[in-house]
Formats: C-alpha cells, sequence, structure tokens
C-alpha cells in the first residue's frame, strides 16, 4: 500500500467517522443516520456479489442469503437468548455452509444460466421462510431485542443499544465499521494469491484448469466467502429493524445488490460501494418527486449505462489513459 | 385426473408462448430480458385500454397489443441494447439495462394504468363440461388454442421464412452469418421485437381470464426463467417443453400439494435444483448455450 491509497483511506475514514456525523449533527436531519446505514450495510451485500462476479458468475440470490442471515441472528436471539454479537457470526458461518451445499450442484452453471438459477433461489428462501415453523411463517419475527453489550475480559467495547441516548448515531457507526472492514477483507482478497486465481477463473475457466488451477474448490470459496458477507448484513439489519419478515428481502432487492455492483463498475473493489450510495441514496432524495420517482430513477439507470456501461468507476480510467 | 391434465396443457400453452420471447431473445441477442414480464402486462393493459375504454372488439385490441409491444421492442434494442453491447467490457452489463428498462416499464405502467387489477369481459360465455370429468370454460379453451396456434405459427415462422432462417443462423453463430450476409443489426432488432410482441400477445390473451395488474411482472419474468431453465436456453424447443412441463407441474401440484399448504412452488424449485445438478444445461439446451 503505497502513500497515496494510504492517505485516500485515511481520508475516507475521516469523512465517514467524523465529516458526517459532525454534518448531521449541525443540520439535525437524524433520518440520515438511518439512510446511510441502510447503504453501508447493503454495500456489504453487494460486496458478496461482487466478489462472485470476479469469478466470472452473476449473482442474482444474494438476498436469499440476507434473508437466512437475519433469521438465523433473529431465531437465535429471540429463542435461546444468544448474545447478537455471537450471533453475527454464526449467521455468516451458517449462510456459507448452506453456501456451500448449494453451490456445489450449482456452481457448475455458468452465464446465465447460473444468473438464473440464484435469482429463483432468491425465491425460495422466502417461500422457505413462509412454509417453515420455526420463521412463523407471514407474520416474521417482530420485537426482536436491540443488541446488548459486548465485553470482553470485564471491558465494555461495545456498549449495550438500549442504553445508548442516540441508538441511531450507534447503529450508523457500527454498520460503517463493517463496511470499512468487509472492503479491507475485500481489496486484501483481490490483492493476494486467491485475487490472481480468481482472476483466471473470470477469464477462461478451462484454461486455469489446465495449468493446475483447482477451480471447483476455488469457485465453492468464492461463493461461501461472498455468501457470508450477505449473511452478516442480513443479520444486522434485523436487528437494526428489530425484525424480519419472508418479505424483508426478495428478488427485487437481489437485483438491486447486482445493479450496485454494475453502476459502481465490476473491475473496481470499491466499485459496489460507491454504486450501493449513488442509487440508494438516489432513490431516497427522489421521494420529493412522488409518482415519478421510479420513472427519474430507471430513466437515470439507463441513461448511466449508455454512457459509462462499465461502471461510474471506469472515468478514473480515461484519466489515466486506460489501464 | 383429467381435468388435471387439461389444466396443466391449457397453462402449459400460456407459458410456452412467454418463453419463446424470452428464449427468442436471449438466443439472438445473449440478453436475459428481465423485462419480459413487464411486457406481458403492459400487452395486458393495451388490450384492456383497446377494449374496454375504447370498446373496439377484442381482436382489434389483440393486434394492438402486439402492434405496440413490437414497436416498442425494437425501439429498445435499436437505441438501448445495440449500443451498450457494442460498446460495453462485458456481456453482463446488458442486464443492467435490462433491469432498468423493467423498472422503467413498471413507472410507465403505474403513471398510464394506474395500479388496480384490470380485466377485460369474457369472450365468449358458457362452460364445457365433459361428463363431469372436464369442466372448462370455453373462454379458456378459445384462448389455449389461440395460444397454440400461435406458437405454431411462430415454429413455422422460424423453419420456412428467410427472416426466421436468418435468425436461426444469427442465434448459432453471429460471425459466421454476419460472414453469410446476414443483416445482422436489422435481424437483431427484428428478433427483440417479435420476442416483445410475444409478450404482449400473451398479455392480450391473459387479460380476458386472470386480469392483469401492476405487480405481475416480476413474478411472470421469473416463471419465464424456469421454463427456460427447463428447457434449455436459447432452443425453440426447450422453451415450448419447459413451458408444458411448468404448467403441468403447477396443475398437479395445486391439487396433489394442496393438503401441506402453498407449498407448490417450493417443490418446483427443489426439484429443479435437483434436475439442475443432473443436466445443467436443461432438457435441449446445448452446454453452455
Amino acid at each position: 500500500m503505497n502513500a497515496k491509497k494510504l492517505l485516500g483511506f485515511a481520508a475516507f475514514l475521516l469523512v465517514v467517522f467524523v465529516l458526517v456525523p459532525l454534518i448531521i449533527n449541525a443540520t439535525g436531519r437524524w433520518g440520515f443516520f438511518y439512510t446511510l446505514t441502510s447503504v453501508a450495510l447493503l454495500s456489504v451485500a453487494a460486496a458478496g456479489v461482487w466478489l462472485t462476479f470476479y469469478i466470472g458468475r452473476i449473482n442474482i440470490g444474494q438476498g436469499a442469503y440476507a434473508l437466512i442471515g437475519g433469521y438465523v441472528s433473529a431465531i437465535l436471539v429471540t429463542q435461546a437468548g444468544v448474545s447478537f454479537w455471537l450471533t453475527l457470526p454464526i449467521a455468516g458461518l451458517f449462510c456459507a455452509f448452506v453456501s456451500v451445499v448449494i453451490g456445489l450442484p450449482i456452481l457448475r452453471l455458468r452465464g446465465v444460466y447460473f444468473a438464473m438459477v440464484t435469482l429463483v433461489l432468491t425465491e425460495v428462501a422466502r417461500l422457505t421462510a413462509l412454509a417453515l415453523p420455526i420463521t412463523s411463517g407471514a407474520k416474521g419475527i417482530t420485537s426482536i431485542p436491540l443488541p446488548g453489550e459486548l465485553s470482553l475480559f470485564g471491558l465494555t467495547i461495545i456498549p449495550a443499544f438500549g442504553s445508548l441516548s442516540n441508538p441511531r448515531f450507534g447503529f450508523y457507526i457500527m454498520a460503517s465499521v463493517l463496511m470499512v472492514v468487509t472492503y479491507l477483507v475485500l481489496w486484501r482478497i483481490v490483492n493476494s494469491r486467491l485475487g490472481h486465481l480468481c482472476r483466471s477463473l473470470q477469464q477462461n475457466e478451462e484454461l486455469s484448469a489446465s495449468i493446475g488451477v483447482n477451480t471447483a474448490y476455488l469457485r465453492i470459496l468464492a461463493y461461501a466467502i461472498s455468501s457470508f458477507f450477505g449473511g452478516i448484513a442480513g443479520a444486522m439489519f434485523a436487528s437494526i429493524a428489530q425484525s424480519i419478515y419472508p418479505s424483508s428481502f426478495v428478488v427485487a432487492d437481489s437485483v438491486n445488490f447486482m445493479l450496485y455492483c454494475f453502476l459502481g463498475g465490476l473491475g473496481y473493489v470499491f466499485g459496489p460501494m460507491l454504486g450501493t450510495f449513488l442509487l440508494y441514496f438516489g432513490w431516497d432524495l427522489l421521494s420529493i418527486a412522488k409518482e415519478y420517482q421510479l420513472l427519474i430513477y430507471s430513466g437515470v439507470m439507463i441513461a448511466l449505462m449508455l454512457v459509462l456501461p462499465n461502471g461510474v468507476l471506469s472515468l478514473l480510467d480515461k484519466k489515466e489513459g486506460g489501464k | 385426473m383429467e381435468q388435471i391434465i387439461a389444466n396443466g396443457l391449457y397453462l402449459g400453452a400460456q407459458y410456452a408462448l412467454i418463453a419463446l420471447g424470452l428464449t427468442l431473445i436471449f438466443s439472438l441477442m445473449n440478453v436475459l430480458n428481465f423485462a419480459h414480464g413487464q411486457m406481458y402486462v403492459f400487452g395486458g393493459f393495451v388490450t384492456y385500454t383497446v377494449v374496454v375504454q375504447l370498446g373496439l372488439p377484442f381482436v382489434v385490441g389483440l393486434f394492438a397489443s402486439a402492434l405496440a409491444l413490437a414497436v416498442m421492442g425494437a425501439a429498445i434494442e435499436k437505441f438501448l441494447f445495440a449500443p451498450v453491447v457494442r460498446r460495453s467490457k462485458r456481456d453482463e452489463s446488458t442486464m443492467l439495462l435490462a433491469a432498468g428498462v423493467a423498472f422503467f416499464l413498471d413507472a410507465v405502467i403505474l403513471l398510464f394504468f394506474g395500479e388496480k387489477q384490470r380485466g377485460v369481459p369474457k369472450v365468449v360465455n358458457g362452460v364445457f363440461n365433459w361428463d363431469m370429468r372436464i369442466i372448462m370454460p370455453y373462454d379458456r379453451i378459445l384462448i389455449g388454442v389461440l395460444a397454440v396456434l400461435l406458437i405454431v405459427a411462430f415454429i413455422v415462422f422460424m423453419n420456412y421464412s428467410r427472416s426466421g432462417r436468418a435468425m436461426r443462423a444469427l442465434a448459432q453463430d453471429r460471425t459466421a452469418a454476419q460472414l453469410m450476409g446476414v443483416d445482422v443489426s436489422r435481424y437483431s432488432m427484428l428478433g427483440f421485437a417479435l420476442g416483445a410482441m410475444l409478450a404482449g400477445l400473451v398479455g392480450g390473451l391473459l387479460v380476458t381470464i386472470t386480469g392483469v395488474n401492476l405487480g405481475m411482472g416480476g413474478p411472470t419474468s421469473i416463471k419465464a426463467f424456469l421454463m427456460i431453465m427447463i428447457g434449455g436456453a436459447g432452443v425453440i424447443s426447450g422453451a415450448i417443453a419447459g413451458g408444458f412441463i411448468l404448467g403441468m407441474m403447477e396443475s398437479v401440484g395445486l391439487t396433489v400439494l394442496s393438503a401441506y399448504g402453498d407449498i407448490t412452488y417450493l417443490a418446483i424449485f427443489a426439484s429443479l435444483m435437483v434436475f439442475l445438478a443432473v443436466r445443467p444445461q436443461g432438457l435441449m439446451g446445448k452446454p453452455w448455450g
């Protein structure tokens, strides 16, 4: 990591953790905290989708894992009384496990076939949540308690959210930390040996298999990591909303995760974060347009695609004279 | 039992027609048309407008739907998909565009036609009753027969007309077709228009029976994806087979599994996963499409 990148990273942290809260405090528009928390969490799930894009698969099934993660955390907290902080990794790991079982057959599919199966997967998750007794069907699980305190060796690391004077701010910080950690992990993966192998998969799977890359193992690994991200994002969402329903994450959400990646740019690690921010925030701002909201939103999306078919971050490429 | 089979065949004919349009667009452009369900809904609303609000006969409404969607499909291909396909680094970028078009059509439908459920009065009255074994309203039979006729017409068109042959050549190998003098951009546009037109026609047919509403677009697209996954993407026979199989499974499932609650689609999805694990390219698809 060179000095310039380090500086950029520090500036980003400064904006997220200092400037944004200060501005919101000054203007008093507390609603923005909620919007930005959603952006941070959605971008965590989108990071997972991006990783599957990185191995050359179109993943429209992230909503399924977000839903599973949310339910796992909600059920553990409400019925077994487990601390939320413990359920967060459990939800992620459970999703990773599910994705390995499902991924073994479906990761053999490619291109549009994989895209369609994952799309269907979201619908399967919703229908399963409706049918299973433990998820209490369409009623969902409501009044999930806020996350309690997390302490290590008697030292309080995170105070209980119920005792905070402003839980919205707490959620914002928590979600932002999660987002930063996720993207650091993603950045590390991409710039490691694993990342190189993933790129070889993206370009030509047969060729990389022929030079001894274990493609089957690699695809499952990438898909499991991707689903892990989806699971923790979903778990966090459930705890912030204090409720989860089968319709919390539907096909439209899965499609949106994919769109965030596309819009930001598939070739850039921070693409999904930017894409999430632009699309989600833009959608929120457009609510002033009332009935024309969807029209303007989709119109802008189509226009962006026509002007920048390789994502918003491809603007940077042109400045550097192309890669 | 006869009733279940009759229902399945009727559903299958509709589904096959939807899947045909989707698979045509996919095979020609390598585009997964997310907006297919919305196009279907749009077609239904056009027929509704012509028949109920303008008071014209049903056939006129059907033609109006076909025409409106064909023009829309051609315009979408020419001004949106063609430029993006040409300039984008990765094929998948068209998916964002397709999803954008789906949202856009949803917005247009909401603004023009509102969010209410709309229907068209019955075209034919009366109920067909064969010894209490098969009971089916005549209008359903009429719609089913019309759908089968349209499928036959489509196959004849693809097999024997000059344009149909050109489109099949394009689907097989784009470069080779171009080298043989096929006007690629013209036939891509024609194919997209034809696919959209089929969606509009089904919408126009079904508005007489189930009616249409704004929320039907997305679920219809998902069903269409299911069908072409069963049959194999980009293959005409596969789309027809997929449509009829899904129609039959739905009909059987709704009867047999009704005791266990609303799990028909869960069962269909689960069996599809198992099926795809054994045969990833679907029934008739070529490996990796």
